[in-house]
């Protein structure tokens, strides 16, 4: 174990032991210390069982998944949990998102911050985890990320289901005079085998919410589940696939107005000079709104519809003020040139590294420096929100992961207390880490204060999204291996430098926060992969930001670790003259999940045939948020471009609650990886972001998307995530075959730099 | 200005310079179409004129000539187009933002080439981007689509 993770076992023993208590069961946590917030709303003849289920006397039973729904399935998955409980079909509820509420809080989600490898299953990486649950009930944040969301839910989801199980087993009980244990429940009624007599949720709902149970329920036996385990069609597909208007951008009031932003685009800076006059003498236009606050400068304007508002902001003569540190490509690649020269911290440092380097002969040496650029989120649904102030009261509409965080931002802006902010999270038109900001419901709520209680909905341009976003930041890194006599590694060395993303976000939601020295993101995904190597050295430095706003994105450290650490296995592997599988097999030896998935996906993907000429396979494999996955891609050159053929995937999961939505979410996964591997990059220029929309950040299309086949497996001993798994592995395969095909070591991405794809 | 969208004849108060997708969701409340780039380069707002698919961001109100079909006016909950069917069918949306313009390239598609190729796929479909890459499904769903119309 590395000296910083010891250091920081010991910071957090205190915290950690002092919250296990409370922490270990979930049944406690929901039911208190936080208030049940459907007890407010509830109707006339609705029955509030807990945070998570109200079943009316007639008609279908609400079960709440307060998790973002942005095309992972989650709200299939987590409704599942409380049905199999519950026993009802997952046809019999209805879903609602819920109110922004502690109650819902991710406990789950930060526990996934802490520097110990996941697999590290010691007591004391429990408790810190324990610790860290802390530390989320306390910010009590509601958010969806990090893959958190079933891992975070398994165990509360169906306990809510089964209280109210019990609960109304418990009535009926009551009413028919006999042992609650002798009642069978199934599809949404109370039955009692012995008389046949039986009775709907629906006709004891009101009353059994007030029973008061004894004990907690005890849950099914996987064995015994109907729904989870299997594949279920999911319950937002019938509205996606007619046009529903679910999306944030859809949201339509009474009486509403609507508006776009133009924001400086020079990061951080204000407004010099601003000329409206042609503008609000379009036709149409009602209002322009300066917008002044810590996240950003610029103007809103207001209007009949969205196009009046974006053809009146063009029309606006803006000056922008540019801040005197000029942010471009350059001094940030001098950043992390200096800083991966620097000293950097070990978050892992098994042996002893610098004496096995220090009489290393030059032939035994590989050593490589890679590097990865700024990407953007570019979700398909343009950053959007909508909002009301009327009475002093707070209403916004938006398409975000974090209700609480945006509750809490929103009424800030508004100067007025969180009590009388609502969020109503609608669908996400995707999302990728980007909608745990709060800019676009704060500028929303701005334009609010300024129309007379009248709801505006402020959709952003596809260029305003592009230019401000908070951006999955540059890395780079610098590594080197020692070859023993028969081609394995004696030891592994590797720096990476990268701005770090939580110095950049918490300002952005805390402004007077301090803000933290490390930040594990910038080496997670390479120094806790289960690899066996003796003197194995993993160090991270922060480096100097020029002022880009950087966010989580998609798997965040992992989606350049993955990269950084895999293709350069692939280098040890053609160094020493092993196959690169094997030379992963050899080295994973310890960790049965691992072998799993790689001897799985070298099956499938029959790895050891021999191919045609112009064709080539690569490897690469990544555990993360709790998962293991590897992945073969397989590519073809013709006329000296080069098609993605096919891609395989095995991932272990540990439990797999719903494999076809998994499935999806590795094949998604996997393309978005890919996606951002051989196309996407944004540069910097003149203190800001060159590229603006699809033409000059142009995603995977389908033309150039692989077939993907998908295993999942089951046999690691703990649940982890789905959402993000998929991307780690698949830019390093890729690279990796590129090598295998075309022997050009491809150290930068994006891959398209260097080769033409077809 | 008056246009026909999905069968009915709807007045729109608004200048000819508008684009058809702002008139459609925000002044006839139309909200199928989605609007995902403004330049044609991502397909979300592509709907049918006359039977063609079109990217409705660009197209200006006032050079809208013939009937709009929107994924509003090709099938609805109980009664589903067979090519919305096949996309349930492949269970192919994630997050479904771009669902709805796939669906309009889809439909076109199959209109013009009942048994599309890959390659035919891949040519009338790369204007439409997926960020969820919900490619594979996308294919699959054509295809199922294809067989299921008996071409
Ligand atoms: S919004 Fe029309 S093509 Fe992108
Ligand atoms: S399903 Fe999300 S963009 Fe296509």
């Amino acid at each position: 174990m590395s000296r910083a993770g010891k250091i920081t076992r010991r910071v957090f023993l205190g915290a950690a032991g002092a919250a296990a208590a409370g922490l270990a069961v979930g049944y406690y946590v929901y039911r208190r210390p936080f208030p049940n917030p459907l007890e407010a709303q509830a109707g006339e003849g609705e029955a509030v069982f807990n945070p998570f289920v109200k079943i009316p006397t007639e008609g279908p039973i609400t079960v709440i998944v307060p998790r973002a729904e942005m095309g992972q399935g989650v709200t299939t998955t987590l409704a599942a949990l409380i049905a199999e409980e519950l026993d009802v079909r997952l046809d019999q509820v209805t879903v609602e998102h819920g109110p922004a509420a502690s109650a819902y809080a991710n406990i789950g989600m930060l526990e996934e911050g802490v520097p110990f490898p996941r697999f590290d299953d010691s007591t004391i990486a429990e408790m810190m985890r324990g610790g860290m649950g802390v530390v989320g009930r306390f910010l009590a944040m509601q958010a969806t990320g990090g893959s958190s969301s079933t891992t975070d839910g398994f165990t509360r989801m169906r306990q809510a289901g089964a209280l109210a199980r019990e609960a109304l087993k418990a009535q009926a009980a009551r009413r028919w005079q006999v042992d609650a244990a002798s009642l069978t429940t199934a599809e949404g009624f109370v039955t009692n085998p012995a008389t046949g007599e039986t009775v709907a949720y629906g006709e004891l709902a009101l009353d059994a919410a007030r029973v008061d149970l004894t004990a907690d329920p005890i849950l099914r036996d996987p064995a015994e589940w109907k729904l989870l385990g299997r594949p279920q069609p999911r319950l937002d597909m019938e509205a996606k696939v007619t046009g529903a208007p679910i999306f944030g951008v859809d949201v339509d009031l009474p009486d509403m107005v609507f508006a776009t932003i133009r924001m400086n685009p020079h990061f951080g800076g204000t407004i010099r000079t601003l000329d409206d006059a042609g503008s609000l003498a379009m036709p149409g236009v009602e209002k322009l709104v300066i917008i002044e606050t810590h996240l950003g400068n610029g103007f809103g304007v207001i209007a009949r519809s969205t196009w009046h508002a974006m053809r009146a902001a063009d029309a606006v003569q803006v000056e922008w003020e540019r801040p005197d540190r000029a942010v471009d490509d350059d001094a940030i690649w001098a950043g992390l040139e200096a800083a991966v020269a620097g000293r950097g911290s070990n978050f892992r440092d098994d042996g002893d590294v610098e004496t096995v380097f220090a009489d290393a002969p030059r032939e035994r040496m590989v050593e490589a420096e890679y590097r990865v650029p700024f990407l953007a989120h570019a979700a398909m649904e343009p950053m959007n929100a909508t909002a009301r102030f009327r009475d002093g009261e707070l209403d916004v509409w938006a398409p975000n992961q974090s209700p609480t965080l945006t509750r809490m931002a929103c009424a800030r802006e508004a100067g007025i207390s969180q009590e009388n902010c609502r969020v109503h999270t609608t669908s996400l038109g995707g999302a990728f880490g980007r909608r745990l900001e709060v800019d676009y419901a704060v500028y929303a709520t701005r334009l609010a204060m300024e129309t007379n209680g009248r709801p505006v909905k402020v959709t952003w341009t596809r260029e305003e999204d592009m230019t401000h976003d908070m951006y999955r930041p540059a890395a780079m890194g610098r590594f080197r291996a020692r070859l023993g006599e028969d081609g394995m590694p004696q030891a592994l060395d590797m720096k990476i430098a990268s701005p770090s993303i939580i110095a950049s976000l918490l300002p952005r939601l805390y402004p007077r926060l301090p803000v933290p020295g490390s930040d594990t993101a910038i080496v997670d995904g390479s120094f806790n992969q289960p690899y066996s190597i003796a003197n194995y050295r993993v160090s991270g430095v922060v480096a100097d930001n020029p002022g880009v706003p950087v966010g989580f994105w998609r798997a965040v450290g992992n989606s350049f670790n993955g990269f950084f650490h895999e293709a350069f296995m692939d280098e040890i592997a053609t160094a020493g003259g092993i196959d690169p599988v094997e030379l992963r097999l050899s080295l994973m030896a310890d960790h049965p999940a691992a072998v799993g998935v790689v001897e799985k996906v070298a099956d499938m993907a029959e790895w050891s045939a021999s191919l045609p000429a112009n064709r080539a396979k690569g490897f690469a494999f990544a555990t993360s948020f709790g998962s293991w996955v590897a992945e073969i891609v397989e590519i073809s050159e013709t006329e000296g471009r080069i098609r993605l053929e096919k891609v395989w995937i095995a991932a272990d999961v540990g439990r797999a609650l719903d494999p076809s939505i998994i499935e999806a979410q590795l094949m998604s996964g996997a393309l978005f990886g890919l996606s951002a591997a051989m196309f996407e990059e944004v540069n910097f220029a003149d203190g800001r972001a060159v590229q603006t929309n699809f033409h000059d950040y142009d995603p995977l299309r389908i033309h150039q998307s692989p077939d993907v086949e998908v295993a999942i497996l089951q046999n690691a001993p703990k649940m982890g995530g789905v959402g993000e798994i998929g991307t780690p592995p698949a830019a390093p395969a890729l690279a990796n075959a590129i090598f295998a095909l075309t022997g050009k070591r491809i150290r930068q991405l994006p891959l398209a730099r260097e080769v033409d794809f077809a | 200005m008056r246009l026909t969208v999905n069968g009915n004849p709807i007045e729109i108060d608004a200048e000819a310079e508008m684009p058809l997708l702002w008139a459609l969701r925000d002044l006839a409340g139309i909200k199928g179409p989605k609007f995902g780039c403004g330049i044609a380069a991502c397909g979300a707002c592509t709907v049918l004129v006359a039977g063609q698919p079109v990217r409705s961001c660009v197209l200006p109100l006032g050079q809208v000539e013939g009937d709009v079909t929107t994924i509003e006016g090709i099938g609805r909950p109980g009664a589903l187009h067979a090519v919305q069917e096949a996309w349930i069918v492949e269970q192919v949306a994630q997050c479904g933002y771009c669902q709805a313009g796939q669906i309009m390239s889809a439909v076109a598609l199959l209109d013009e080439i009942p048994n599309p190729s890959d390659a035919d796929i891949d040519r009338t479909m790369g204007g439409n981007l997926c960020r969820c890459a919900t490619y594979p499904k996308i294919r699959a769903a054509i295809k199922r689509a294809a067989a299921s119309t008996g071409a």
